[in-house]
């Protein structure tokens, strides 16, 4: 079935659909039953699948991944929500020393198959604690699967994918895109964690990194630089952690410049991998210096100068010019 | 079995006070009270064994660490026998004794102390996690698998063979942790079929029990909404009366308890550890006194279990100790290349490759490079 919905209503379809796939999926997190979540990605849910498949959690984010652990090592596909980014920190033990590490511990006879789903990232307006991009630290911890997901194809795809993996899943979905709406085809379950080429051109003189909320923006980039002649390749990392990088080491060859956008704070981030591992790939192919396009090393900012904080069309511009001009 | 709840308490449970005399209320989950003592002053000398071997194997360099549990053999060995087969236990890692009640015998346990392995065995085949390093987390790990039972419909349906309950262990330190509180918190909110087994062994590391607490720790239970109870835990029928008890009433849909055993950990936190810098001798002292082993020994004498009943247990003893020895030797090396197909249950391309590069780099082939 094709259709066009919003991403958090795509986040919603593959949730239904999964809990009406296989009921040892069940979801919990704070507000999600009753009131559908905070963003409304669980709306409905609980009235169809009752309140032990779709819980109201106590107040607690630690527990909420710490009793998922358990529930998977009783053969259950968790999948639950942090309400939001900075919420996600007072369950990072959880996370890190525990759901990461189970399959590594046992040799493989325990799986820990959650989903965290944590709505990230910046843009709505929110005070602090609301508009963090944590996803260099999930993607530093071995035996993680980083994912997020920048279209609504890709939010129900995704999350279908990401609970039907054995192995843990921090989800991250981007806040202020859910109501971004877009085509939705429900047979397409069955992505790998592959990354996304959204964009590509024989003509092309640069390659655009992106993933989560700045898919739309990276899109729009390239499309006001097409109205002035100028190609370039898009590419969305979708999954960061494991990375699939092939299809960049493969553009970069082609274009020989590389830029790369994100949220959270350039320093130790996703761009600086991706950087390290195309100066390795493709050191011959490089015409110019890789170049990053991300949030400041500064802590997010207050909302009302937010969007001078967030990475937009006119800087990646810019750094994809630089890279040109070099 | 009425056991009064923690704030109503005078004392402790006592059932074999510390001279070997029966005294408290009669035992309700014990069936032959001898045979069951006999039962358990086997497995807490075999245990002792276990560990006074373990601990000499790290001072001969064997072992990197170990966690004695000298002095809490009655509480370990006690709440061990009463879960039923079909329980699951999330405990702390120094809970051997609770492990071989389990089944777990030395050839898995002192993988993880030897650096052979991150654990060693399967949790599903022994009903048992991990022995949790990080304070208080295996907690929350039962609590979640009580959700999973009670999901299930184990839980409350007056069937003692196949209503399940969960047993988590930890000490008092742990119940510092945020973890313990929110563990507490969530199964009285769920009412979880979940035991918590405080074993209060009064020091968490170096720092006594009284700066963990300004109340008995029993007591927490009540501001939660559930019955706590103190228990004397160097006297294994309180131990397992307790335990049974509140397992059976888990099972029965009655919600968590916590039990508080009050213990002493006789010997260093582990291996590297000096208790001298931060305890007197006269305490030692006193807590030997309270020996767990002693006060069964002591009423089997007086019930007329003959002479020969202990000797055979003493050779018993020095039969597994030899095992220790040998199993620890015997233990196998691990492979470093093997351990990149652990940490995905898919392998990843870009591991796969550094998996390769490892075992090209010393010469190996074979795996899954």
């Amino acid at each position: 079935m094709t259709d066009h919905l919003a991403l958090g209503k795509a986040l919603n379809l593959g949730l239904r659909h999964a809990l009406e796939q296989d009921d040892k999926v069940v979801l919990m997190g704070e507000d999600i039953g009753r009131l559908g979540g905070v963003f409304r990605v669980t709306d409905g849910l609980q009235k169809d699948f009752g309140p032990d498949r779709v819980r109201d959690t106590p107040l607690a984010e630690s527990a909420i991944v710490g009793t998922a652990v358990g529930l998977a090592m009783r053969g259950y596909r968790p999948v639950i929500e942090i309400q939001f980014d900075g919420f996600v920190f007072v369950a990072f033990d959880q996370i890190v020393n525990h759901v990461a590490r189970l399959h590594f511990r046992s040799r493989g006879s325990v799986r820990m198959p959650i989903v965290i789903r944590i709505p990230y990232g910046g843009g709505i307006g929110a005070v602090e604690h609301h508009s963090e991009s944590p996803e260099t630290f999930f993607a530093h911890v071995p035996g993680l699967r980083v994912v997020t997901c920048g279209t609504s194809q890709d939010a129900y795809s995704l999350i279908r994918h990401a609970i039907a993996s054995d192995d843990p899943v921090v989800f991250l979905e981007p806040k202020r895109r859910y109501w971004l709406n877009g085509q939705v085809d429900t047979s397409r379950t069955d992505d790998s964690w592959s990354s996304s080429v959204l964009r590509s051109s024989p003509e092309s003189t640069a390659t655009l990194v992106t993933y989560g909320p700045l898919v739309p923006t990276a899109i729009e980039t390239a499309e006001v630089l097409a109205a002035g002649g100028v190609e370039i390749d898009v590419i969305d990392l979708r999954t960061l952690s494991p990375l699939d990088l092939e299809p960049v080491f493969e553009s970069v060859r082609t274009t020989g410049r590389l830029v790369v956008a994100h949220e959270a704070p350039g320093n130790l981030g996703l761009g600086a991998e991706v950087a390290a591992r195309v100066a390795e790939e493709c050191f011959y192919s490089l015409e110019s210096p890789i170049l990053r396009v991300t949030g400041y090393d500064i802590p997010y900012p207050p909302s009302r100068i937010e969007h001078d904080y967030l990475p937009d069309v006119d800087r990646i511009i810019d750094a994809i010019e630089r890279a040109e001009a070099f | 079995m009425g056991i009064e709840p923690a704030h109503e308490q005078a004392e402790p449970l006592c059932m074999l006070t510390p001279a070997g005399e029966r005294t408290g209320p009669p035992a309700v989950h014990i069936g032959d009270e001898t045979q069951s003592l006999r039962d358990f002053y086997r497995d807490m000398t075999l245990i002792r064994r276990i560990d006074t071997e373990a601990f000499a194997l790290q001072r001969h360099g064997e072992l990197g660490l170990w966690a004695p549990l000298r002095g809490q053999e009655a509480a370990q060995i006690g709440a061990g026998c009463a879960l039923a087969s079909q329980d699951w236990v999330f405990p702390s890692y120094r809970e051997h004794g609770i492990a071989w009640t389990r089944g777990i015998g030395p050839e898995l346990l002192l993988g993880m102390f030897r650096g052979t392995e991150m654990s060693g065995w399967d949790p599903n085949e022994f009903r048992y996690a991990y022995g949790q390093i990080i304070i208080g987390a295996q907690t929350l790990h039962a609590v979640g698998y009580a959700l999973g039972l009670q999901l299930d419909g184990l839980v409350g349906n007056d069937d003692p063979q196949r209503d399940t309950a969960v047993l988590t262990t930890f000490g008092d330190g742990a119940t510092s942790q945020g973890a313990v509180a929110e563990a507490m918190m969530w199964a009285a909110s769920y009412q979880a079929p979940v035991v918590f087994f405080c074993q209060n062994n009064h020091y968490a590391i170096s720092v006594p029990v009284e700066r963990q607490s300004r109340s008995p720790l029993a007591h927490r239970a009540r501001g939660f909404g559930f019955e706590g109870i103190r228990i004397d835990g160097n006297d294994v029928l309180a131990c397992y009366e307790a335990v049974a008890s509140a397992l059976a009433k888990a099972r029965a849909g009655g919600g968590p308890t916590l039990i508080e055993a009050v213990t002493y950990r006789r010997g260093p936190h582990t291996t590297s550890d000096d208790p001298s810098r931060y305890r007197e001798s006269a305490e030692e002292e006193y807590w030997e006194s309270r020996d767990p082993i002693e006060r069964v020994r002591l009423r089997l004498v007086e019930l007329g279990v003959p002479g020969e009943f202990f000797t055979e247990i003493d050779a018993e003893a020095n039969d597994l100790g030899a095992r220790v020895r040998e199993a620890c030797l015997a233990l196998p090396e691990p492979d470093l290349g093997a351990l990149f197909d652990q940490v995905f249950t898919e392998q990843d391309p870009h591991l796969a490759a550094q998996q390769a590069e490892y075992r090209s780099w010393h010469g190996v082939s074979g795996g899954a490079a």
